[in-house]
């Protein structure tokens, strides 16, 4: 099963080099160097052993800030990695235990990018077809509840039933909260971004009141009981190593998601819409009903998002708070330029950043929250190119300018 | 002849969609009627009895309470509500419309009250008194996105400004003084906002994508400094800044009723109204201020009758975001005197939604602010009533009307024209 995974991976890897080779794969790195550097000099600045080395030299000062930069950022590497020469001579020696030691990290990250990646490609479907998706948070909780119902209601079916019930469940409940968003924008012409983070603080309140009421534990209050053996999904290793199915779904998604708009009729439709919306509509493409199904396509996607990480990870819902998954997935979503095989890439390394930081922040006192900063900081390079360009003195491409294409402002459309 | 014929036909067949509207309203308001009647005028017994009190607890001067029998009282609200409904759909209120909306609103939510708290007591003072301070930041967040949608800048990042003028009001209220607090805490959330100007009008980035880029720098920034900084043992004295008392208004405060609950709260209350009358007036009724519409609502014709577009784009962004750097404050300087993460609890998107449901005025917004108050402070006080719904229906309820005014069901709500797209000057 793992051997299978790594080939479909390399696949994709070379699609996406060739893909991203046709882009301004300098601007990308460009602006995650510049996120990293302006990291690294925030942890600095806010350490009291650079402030006390600045006390007593300059040179010192310096020295000690480059040492706890260095410190951090290989400790967000080795926290997301893992050590790469033990991980590799754990490979060579075979011994089983100490592969799992040593590559429990990757592994681990790669749990962690699992509802990312989900979650990208759910706001990328919608930016595409010009739609942009503030709820996948909401969708995702929705999901992830619906998901845990299916999981402890249903007893004694066996897992090959039992667990696309589950998922199924938790595909329908996203849907539907994207569904509703997108029917009211078809109909009415409302914004979705409000209607979407309206929906977000819906279910926040419904997923509140389903476990506290309905769904509750009978024993443990606020939460809904576990989910039953059969709706786990399928993990790959032994106990502690929680790496499961999902990642490979999440996978099969982009491709599908990427097949579906560049290879179909009805993606080259979604493109379109979002492309220019009035255009599309002259030529006779219904754009009502796309807005609907790039919504609830997206809510769906979502909501597998929140299913695979209950049945996957968390076996029960506990109380809903916002995690800033949905605003990570706009960030994930943007870097990739929306395009389905970059979100493999760009969610790995949200995920990846994630899981690090928890090491890091143990290492080396930087909180874990430094890396919302950075990603904000490389969502702002790539969202505005004329700062980077001004930065390193780039000169102004021509045609081939580099910019995120979102056409969601309609003219006449207004929140 | 032929003409007469077509014009008497017309009438006849295109149905007035101003008229049409009003029926609804009508329609809608004997359905609240028929709703108070089924639901609680028939499940209350003839013979018990309401106690609304009115004293909020910790009141100077206490006010009788109000006792009365609920079945009556509930029949009354439903031949009002019915009254009205018939007035509306025979002869409309007009441009009242809306006016009366609210008010039959607001008799369901006191029939809704009494049934609840029939044949007990219900603390109604205090719990407009909670509403009014719960709708601080929540209106004045409202009026910080009205300042920028006026001028043609959707701001989703007024959350991230409010997280910012928490943490800085309570870090620079507990070195320096709650007035030092309250200033700072406003100028950064000017700062920050400038950068979503910036981003927005210079760089012309997408709207929505640059107050993302906002909300997640902020958020991710706060709780930086709170775990590097203020969860430290040797700063905690930055996070303890303490809050403004409560002032009771000379005069004003000792209207009976009212006082409590309106004039006797801390600065940041008496602020909003003010502002709420300043922010009327400038945007309204002055040259600034339709200069400043304009170019939220026709930013082309704006500049060919020579006013500076960027200029008004940024002075009003930043307005607003002074504004909503001041409404964060309120959640550490004005009511608990701390900072903690996730206090703001998407207040801020709230606001957006109030911003929405008060059309974008800020009569509206202290409205809107007004009923989303309500709604959390019932919520917290639910328990006190015989309530079949549970407090998160309660909660959800602005959510849901904010997207059924926005869809334009009832009242149809729309925003400044331009809102959401860059300026670019064309060149010659």
């Amino acid at each position: 099963m793992a051997k299978k995974e790594t080939t479909v991976k390399r696949n994709i890897l070379s699609i996406f080099i060739e893909e991203l080779s046709k882009s301004s794969l300098v601007f990308i790195l460009l602006a995650i160097f510049t996120g990293l550097i302006i990291g690294g000099i925030l942890a600095a600045g806010t350490t009291e052993r650079v402030w006390q080395a600045f006390g007593r030299s300059f040179t010192e000062g310096i020295r000690e800030s480059l040492k706890l930069i260095w410190l951090t950022y290989s400790s967000l590497f080795k926290g997301s990695f893992g050590d790469p020469a033990k991980m590799i001579s754990a490979l060579l020696s075979g011994d089983k235990t100490r592969i799992f030691s040593d590559w429990k990290n990757f592994l681990e990250s790669l749990v962690v990018t699992t509802p990312y990646l989900f979650s990208g490609i759910a706001v990328a479907l919608g930016f595409q077809a010009g739609i942009f998706n503030i709820g996948a948070e909401g969708q995702l909780y929705m999901g992830s509840i619906m998901a845990a119902w299916a999981g402890f209601t249903f007893k004694g079916l066996p897992p090959i039933v039992h667990v696309p019930l589950a998922l199924g469940t938790g595909i329908l409940a996203g849907g539907l909260w994207g569904f509703i968003p997108g029917f009211i924008k078809a109909k009415t012409g409302a914004s979705e971004v409000i209607n979407t983070i309206m929906m977000n603080y819906i279910a926040f309140a419904l997923v509140q009141y389903l476990i506290a009421n309905p769904f509750q534990d009978p024993v443990q209050g606020f939460k809904t009981p576990l989910i039953e053996q059969s709706a786990h999904l399928y993990r790959f290793f032994e106990d502690p190593l929680r790496l499961h199915i999902g990642f490979v779904i999440a996978i099969i998604i982009a491709i599908l998601a990427w097949f579906f708009l560049y290879k179909t009729t009805w993606g080259y439709e979604f493109r379109a819409v979002g492309f220019n919306p009035h255009a599309s509509k002259y030529s006779g493409i219904n754009s009502p009903i796309i807005t609907i199904l790039a919504l609830t396509i997206s809510g769906a996607i979502a909501g597998l998002a929140g299913a695979s990480e209950m049945l996957g990870v968390n076996f029960r819902q506990t109380q809903a708070l916002s995690t800033g998954y949905g605003f990570d997935a706009i960030a994930i979503a943007l870097l990739a330029k929306n395009h389905p095989l970059g979100i493999i890439i760009t969610s790995m390394l949200f995920g990846f950043m994630r899981h690090g930081s928890r090491v890091m922040q143990l290492k080396t006192q930087i909180p874990i929250d430094i890396i919302s900063i950075l990603q904000s900081f490389i969502i702002l390079f790539i969202a505005a190119p004329a700062i980077i360009r001004t930065i390193y003195r780039l000169k102004e491409p021509g045609k081939k300018e580099f910019k995120v294409e979102i056409t969601s402002r309609v003219s006449g459309e207004k929140l | 002849m032929a003409n007469k014929i077509q014009v008497v036909t017309n009438r006849f067949r295109r149905i007035d969609p101003h008229q049409q509207r009003q029926r609804l309203y009508g329609i809608f308001f004997l359905l609240i009627a028929i709703f108070i009647w089924i639901a609680f005028s028939r499940s209350t017994a003839p013979d018990l009895q309401t106690i609304f009190v009115t004293t909020p607890g910790g009141a100077q001067i206490a006010t009788p309470d109000i006792t009365f029998n609920t079945f009556f009282v509930l029949n009354v609200l439903v031949v009002l509500c019915a009254a009205l409904g018939v007035y509306q759909v025979l002869k409309g209120f007009g441009k009242y419309s809306n006016y009366v909306l609210s008010l039959v609103g607001i008799l369901l939510v006191v029939s809704f009250l009494a049934w609840g708290a029939a044949g007990g007591s219900i603390n109604v003072g205090g719990l407009l008194r909670v509403m009014i301070l719960r709708s601080v930041p929540i209106t004045l967040g409202a009026m910080a996105g009205i300042l920028c949608e006026r001028v043609g800048i959707i701001n989703i990042a007024i959350e991230g400004m409010m997280v910012t003028g928490a943490l800085v009001g309570a870090i620079f209220g507990s070195l320096y003084g709650l007035w030092m607090g309250m200033l700072i805490a406003t100028i950064a959330g000017g700062l920050i906002s400038t950068i979503h100007a910036i981003l927005s009008i210079k760089y012309k980035i997408d709207q929505i994508i640059s107050g993302t880029i906002v909300n997640i720098f902020t958020i991710g920034l706060t709780s930086y400094i709170v775990t590097k900084i203020l969860q430290n043992r040797d700063w905690q004295h930055l996070n303890q800044c303490g809050f403004f008392n409560p002032i009771n208004l000379p005069i004003l405060s000792k209207i009976p009723y009212i006082g409590p609950i309106f004039f006797s709260h801390n600065i940041y209350v008496y602020v909003m109204y003010l502002l709420i009358i300043i922010l009327t007036f400038v945007l309204f009724y002055t040259k600034w201020g339709l200069r400043l519409r304009a170019c939220g609502e026709h930013p082309k014709a704006a500049d060919t009758l020579g006013i500076n577009v960027f200029k008004t784009r940024y002075t009003g962004v930043i307005l607003g975001g002074l504004l909503a750097g001041f409404a964060g404050s309120f959640f550490s300087l004005g009511s608990v005197g701390y900072f903690e993460q996730l206090m703001t609890a998407g207040r801020g998107f709230i606001s957006l939604a109030a911003m929405i449901f008060g059309r974008w005025t800020p009569i509206g917004a202290l409205g809107s602010g007004l009923l989303f108050g309500f709604a959390e402070s019932l919520a917290n006080n639910l328990s006190l009533l015989r309530f079949p719904i549970p407090a998160e229906f309660l909660i959800m309820l602005p959510y849901i009307l904010t997207m059924v005014i926005l869809a334009g069901v009832v009242g149809r709500s729309r925003g400044p024209a331009a809102a959401g797209t860059p300026y670019e000057k064309e060149s010659l």
